[in-house]
């Protein structure tokens, strides 16, 4: 083998090398820095002030406006979907997709700023209160996820045999027993993947919904109380924590890697080992 | 079922452009060609973003730079290079798991690491490096995606001129494989202009001119969390952010017309 050949062997893979240790290396120095406050974790309350670093409150938070967000969002992302790939007509549809990617592509922290003037005054105005609440964020993380769904569920759709909806409209089922009975289950997998795809986001973001949560670390008890994320926790006091209150921090994002990490996998699982790009 | 999907597409869209149309509203009269041109005053109450475009721009060169040769590389021998089996699979499932971790652990990675550790403090170089790790993914399947679609008789022609697989690659291979490198690198460019939970940990939110890599910067997205975060200015905010969504859109629509239709990879 040539020398110059070899030589871009070793320099290409040692790039490869460099790649692949990317995610070993942020658990490792996330779960090295906060390996001596990880006991302290486990507790009901947040307070630095008090030395007290329970992630429940934070872990709630999390679970709640990604759940809420999901609530919303894949129904409507899914229906999409579905307008994308069998109701817009092409002229639609080459209307409609770049409206989709052009909000895909939108910084999470302009759609945090537009929740902060626009969605927590309506939340006040309508509800009472200050605004600033799960609810909030749950809206702001359900328009940035819809985009993912519904491009990710229209490819799933479009997937789907064509053969199957001439037979189906053929023997007089209507557009709705079509999608219902047909699409949606033959789609299954793909649109199963769409959701694991926006569960991922949803759970790891920050900007958006530390922007309109209202962030008080304390377990919401309604859609309209403040909440606080992992993320957004870190985000908060990353920046003047010191000792145990920083260690703490590092321990709560390595166990936010894991949530994550475990929560896409048994997803990806349920999905039937699809592979989710 | 038709009218009821249809509806829903259209208060999609309408919400969508509504809000586009409710940012502008409120950036009318903030956002002229001065504000881009002038140094931020007072916290930001003040004065235009020049300082932070420019922060914007040199944070995102420099993850690109980091970025591309790595990612770039680490296609071509995921492709070119690696022996089948084992191996392949391991730094596709490595680099897969990369592109789903959250955002603000790349910046307590690069805080810990580059701003800590390695003692380059609050900067746009540890900035950079933060971020490049976290567009590695994009770059690396839009590359690989790209490299793999080069037909392989050329490759085989290649071979059977004498050329060795590092002169096909660098020859042929490279050249066909552009376009949709660059595809990627303008997807790159645009999260990373965007990117707020990162930098805020590592690049710091200091409004004056950069002079050197390892001076700290204020990039637009966290200039905008920083000004609604504090209510400093509600106009330069709007401003700042139609400005910010302008350039992302921008990038991104190049990216998609490159794309031709197809989904992003």
């Amino acid at each position: 083998m040539d020398v110059r050949d070899r030589l871009a062997r070793t320099v290409l893979g040692a790039a490869a090398a460099v790649a692949s240790a990317g995610v070993l290396l942020i658990a490792l120095a996330v779960t090295v820095e906060g390996w001596p406050a990880l006991p302290h974790l486990f507790g009901a309350v947040w307070s630095p002030e008090d030395g007290q670093y329970g992630v429940l409150p934070l872990l709630a938070g999390s679970a709640l406006v990604t759940l809420g967000s999901l609530a919303m969002a894949v129904p409507a992302g899914i229906g999409m979907g579905l307008f994308l790939s069998d109701v817009a007509t092409p002229r639609l549809a080459a209307v409609v997709k770049p409206v989709l990617q052009g909000m895909a592509a939108v910084p999470s922290v302009v759609f945090g700023f537009l929740g902060l003037k626009l969605i927590v005054p309506w939340i006040s105005r309508t509800f009472g209160g200050l605004g600033f609440s799960l609810l909030a964020g749950c809206l702001v993380l359900a328009l940035m996820v819809l985009p993912t769904i519904a491009a990710v569920a229209e490819d799933a759709l479009r997937a789907v045999d064509p053969a199957l909806r001439e037979g189906a409209y053929a023997l007089g089922a209507t557009p709705g027993q079509v999608a219902w009975r047909l699409l949606l289950p033959a789609a299954k997998s793909g649109l199963t993947a769409a959701v694991v795809l926006a569960l991922g986001r949803a759970l790891g973001e920050t900007m958006a919904v530390l922007m309109v949560l209202g962030n008080a670390a304390a377990v919401p008890r309604s859609p309209l109380d403040p909440a606080r994320t992992l993320t957004g926790n870190i985000a908060l006091e990353m920046a003047y924590a010191t000792g145990r209150h920083r260690e703490a921090l590092f321990a709560s994002g390595a166990l936010l890697l894991l949530v994550n990490l475990a929560v896409t996998q048994v997803a990806r699982r349920a999905a039937g080992g699809r592979g989710v790009r | 079922m038709r009218p009821l999907l249809s509806a829903l597409a259209l208060a999609v869209s309408g919400v969508m452009v509504g809000l586009v149309a409710a940012l502008a509203a409120g950036a009318a009269g903030s956002l002229t060609p001065g504000f881009l041109f002038t140094l931020p005053a007072a916290a930001g109450r003040e004065g235009g973003i020049l300082s932070v475009v420019l922060s914007t721009l040199w944070l995102a060169a420099g993850a690109l730079a980091l970025a591309l040769p790595l990612g770039i590389g680490t296609a071509l021998y995921l492709v070119e290079y690696a022996p089948p089996g084992r191996l392949v699979g391991l730094i596709r499932t490595l680099t897969e798991t990369l592109a789903g971790v959250p955002s603000i652990l790349f910046g307590l990675f690069g805080f810990s690491v580059f701003v800590v550790r390695l003692g380059w403090g609050p900067s746009l170089l540890a900035g950079s490096a933060t971020l490049a790790l976290m567009l590695l993914p994009t770059v690396i399947r839009t590359s690989e995606e790209a490299v793999a679609a080069v037909p392989q008789e050329l490759r085989e022609g290649a071979a059977a001129l004498g050329a060795t697989r590092w002169d096909a690659v660098r020859r042929i291979v490279l050249p066909q494989a552009a376009p949709g490198i660059l595809t990627g690198a303008l997807l790159a460019l645009g999260r990373a202009v965007g990117e707020t939970a990162a930098v805020l940990l590592t690049a710091g939110t200091d409004l004056a001119l950069p002079r050197s890599p390892l001076d700290p910067g204020r990039p637009m997205a966290v200039h905008l969390y920083i000004l609604a975060g504090e209510g400093l200015s509600d106009g330069r905010a709007h401003a700042t952010a139609v400005a910010l969504v302008c350039g992302v859109l921008f990038v991104n629509a190049l990216a998609h017309m490159l794309l031709g239709g197809r989904r992003v990879p």
